[in-house]
């Protein structure tokens, strides 16, 4: 006999109302008896329903894998196995979805066909990293179904103390606002780390995350220790004659207070005949400006990307944003990409021999300062990089010709060449 | 059986697949080459290439955590009236793109019939982005799954409406960790009480030295506890974070009754015009209320409210009070200022009012 549905009266509170339910998927993946999953997912409705009245949680982790990696499951073992004991093994499979998260409905349903057979049944697209995370497998039935999903090009993705999974906004394929191609770079930069992304041996974890713009869709400032992020260096595109429908349509009242004032360096201006007067090397390429003016601007043609170093949430010393590391580089050409490649090397490598024990990048570079960080990557300092200049004077001083003096021939440097 | 089949598999380590031959192809087609964009309607994206071509995107809300039926149903839609591809965005909206506005309306008319809300673009309300929860956390103080659907019934009508001053991103966390990351709102357990210690399992279940040095306060030490090694905690310097649990599960912090939900306004991801800015806390002490959390519920939409009727058109959360001040902020949305808002972590000062500005 079938085993029975338990009782859900807490969860059943949440099949109501307009939102997809996921109680609802859940209980017709436990309903679905002609499937391997519907025990394990009766089981599973039971513990959540047993959270839901005891106000607790009852997964503890443990040491699941696959061959030749020793990441990219995450394990869960039931402590409450004895009440429901088809779901005491539930771990997630993370698993790297395509850059920009595109797919062909073939592709879905054969990962579908795949989880169908060894899991749940259950799957999240995305993950808060990035991943698609298969949830809910038994330990005996992970090396199958990760063999299956491996051959039909997927691998898993990072746990643990390790490069994690990345993200990329859509950027390129589908937006004008892009800079740069993300999808290459996260997969360049990406693939390049794998063995510290299924091999965990750094101190602690390491993000990297890839948006087209200051728009930065994917959350890379704060949520990734390297921020790669779209801009350019030559002025907005402006077509004024577009400017003026604009502004005929709206009215110079919604543009002086939706556009123009709304510049955080004050660096727009309507003219009288209702065209606009940027003033580019104050411009910041926040984005504002072309997010409102869709048709009449876009971003320059001399693109590139910067680099924002160390963002992360709380643990341990409070959250920390990205700074600015690399205020522009160019990713066009092959010979850049390489250099981006050899770049995000170098960050992976002083992580793993400077950092502490559950240290993040942000956190190491709080300790050691951002210039020790900069001397051991070999980048240049740059006033992009501050806020402001220093405030205080306890600092010692005695090269500063000499540190004036690299300046001055950096500048006279970078004159020559032009 | 022949020697080369007793060869167990070893991975194929492909790492991130490349997106090109799964994604539309007038996306394909186009790729970098796209000249505007506009929203003709909420939930509906059109953009316009260099070469004249034209696609629009409809986004639709999602459950996030899908059962097979579910991604089936969306493989039929797409399959029926998309050209058989689909995207998911950050916030796991899934995007349905198609080439001839004519087939718009009618996939909207299907997806609505099928129970996905669209909408999430612009200035809405979209998905919630959550974590794991009760479901599938080891350490979590709440569920996350069941906090996104029951607010998203609450906020259902501004996800598929434009009508707030710009874009609205909640994030839920379950735990002070925070893998919900920076919200506009962000709705996070905050404990209020010392872990509770089971010694005859620490010294078994955890690396003692590991667990002194992850709290954030230094309040724990090792200590024999009846003959056993263990470890203790100050409970004066605890601030109840919970950042001992996940390395040592003998350290219980999450109480049904004690573990509080928190609510905190103004983060933003984007340098759009502000430059990024972490969320602030307004109010804590909201109670864990499974499984629909309706006092956390009230506190959001009254804040919204408030952005909503008084917010100026771009003008995110934080902007929104940067402009108004704080001492008006807790005025329209009723909420209490205490002690506890004012900073005394690492870097504290940066957060006091240093100058002679107040509102009145």
């Amino acid at each position: 006999m079938a085993k029975q549905m338990p009782a859900t009266p807490l969860l059943d509170q949440l099949e109501g109302g307009p939102w997809p339910s996921f109680v609802t998927g859940l209980k017709r993946l436990a309903n679905d008896e002609s499937k391997q999953y519907a025990p394990m997912m009766k089981s599973l409705l039971g513990q959540l329903e047993h959270s839901y009245d005891t106000r607790k949680g009852y997964w503890k982790g443990g040491t699941v894998g696959v061959r030749g990696y020793g990441g990219g499951i995450i394990p869960r073992f039931s402590e409450v196995s004895g009440a429901y004991p088809e779901s005491s093994e539930f771990h997630t499979m993370r698993v790297m979805p395509p850059a920009g998260m595109h797919y062909d409905t073939k592709t879905l349903r054969d990962l579908c066909d795949i989880w169908e057979k060894y899991g749940s049944g259950l799957i999240a697209f995305h993950g808060q990293s990035g991943d698609i995370m298969f949830q809910g497998i038994s330990s005996a039935n992970i090396q199958a179904c990760f063999d299956e999903m491996n051959d039909i090009g997927f691998d898993l993705g990072g746990a643990g103390a390790a490069i994690r999974t990345s993200m990329s906004c859509v950027g390129a394929a589908r937006c004008e606002q892009s800079n740069y191609d993300e999808a290459r770079a996260m997969r360049t930069v990406i693939n390049n780390l794998l063995d510290d992304m299924h091999r965990p041996s750094l101190p602690y974890k390491m993000k990297f995350k890839f948006s087209g713009c200051a728009n930065d869709c994917v959350n890379a400032s704060h949520r990734s220790d390297v921020a790669i992020l779209g801009t350019w260096r030559d002025d907005i595109k402006v077509d004024q004659d577009k400017v003026k429908e604009f502004v005929n349509e709206n009215g110079r009242k919604m543009v002086n207070d939706q556009v123009i004032n709304m510049c955080p360096t004050r660096a727009l201006s309507l003219n009288d005949d209702d065209t606009l007067d940027i003033d580019n090397r104050s411009c910041v390429r926040c984005m504002h400006c072309i997010n409102v003016m869709t048709k009449a601007l876009s971003p320059g043609d001399d693109k590139g990307i910067s680099i924002l170093v160390g963002g992360k949430r709380t643990l341990k010393i409070g959250d920390l944003m990205g700074s600015m590391v690399v205020p522009f580089m160019k990713l066009e050409t092959d010979e850049d990409f390489e250099k981006l490649t050899e770049l995000t090397e170098e960050m992976v490598e002083f992580f793993a021999e400077n950092a502490l024990e559950h240290e993040r990048t942000g956190e190491m570079i709080d300790r050691i300062g951002l210039i020790n960080y900069l001397d051991a990557l070999g980048l240049d300092v740059d006033p992009n990089m501050v806020a402001h200049p220093r405030t205080s004077s306890y600092v010692r001083m005695d090269d500063w010709d000499e540190q004036a003096e690299k300046w001055n021939r950096r500048k006279s440097g970078s004159a020559a060449a032009e | 059986m022949s020697e080369v089949t007793e060869k167990p598999r070893m991975p194929i380590e492909c790492g991130v697949p490349d997106p090109m031959p799964l994604m539309h192809p007038m996306m394909r087609e186009n790729y970098g080459k796209w000249s505007w964009h506009d929203r003709p309607r909420p939930g509906v994206l059109h953009h316009v290439a260099k070469s004249g071509d034209a696609i629009w995107t409809v986004k639709a809300g999602t459950q996030r955590q899908m059962d097979l039926g579910t991604i089936r149903n969306l493989c039929d839609i797409a399959d029926e009236m998309a050209d058989g591809h689909v995207r998911f965005t950050t916030r796991s909206n899934v995007e349905f793109m198609v080439t001839d506005e004519a087939r718009v309306d009618p996939l909207i008319e299907k997806l609505e019939a099928d129970g996905y809300p669209v909408g999430g673009t612009g200035n809405s309300i979209s998905m919630i982005s959550h974590t794991q929860g009760w479901l599938h956390c080891d350490i979590p103080g709440t569920d996350a799954s069941g906090v996104v659907k029951s607010l998203m019934d609450e906020l259902y009508h501004d996800f598929k409406h434009e009508e707030m001053p710009n874009r609205v991103k909640i994030t839920t966390s379950c735990c002070q960790i925070n893998c919900g990351g920076q919200g506009d709102i962000a709705i996070n357990i905050q404990h209020t009480k010392p872990p509770v210690i089971n010694h005859d399992l620490v010294s078994n279940v955890c690396e003692r030295p590991a667990v002194v040095a992850r709290c954030p306060v230094a309040a724990i030490r090792p200590a024999l506890v009846d003959g056993k090694p263990s470890l203790e905690v100050d409970e004066k310097k605890c601030i109840c974070c919970g950042a001992c649990y996940p390395p040592c599960p003998p350290m219980q912090i999450n109480d049904p009754e004690h573990s509080k939900l928190a609510i905190w306004v103004g983060g933003k991801h984007s340098s759009t015009r502000t430059k990024p800015s972490f969320h602030k806390l307004v109010i804590s002490g909201l109670p864990n209320n499974a499984p629909r959390w309706p006092e956390v519920a009230e506190v959001v939409n009254r804040i919204l409210k408030a952005y909503k009727d008084d917010g100026r058109p771009w003008e995110r959360m934080s902007e929104w009070i940067d402009r108004i001040g704080w001492p008006r902020f807790f005025e329209l949305t009723s909420l209490p200022f205490t002690k506890h808002h004012i900073e005394d972590w690492r870097g504290g000062r940066n957060a006091l009012n240093q100058s002679s500005h107040v509102h009145f």
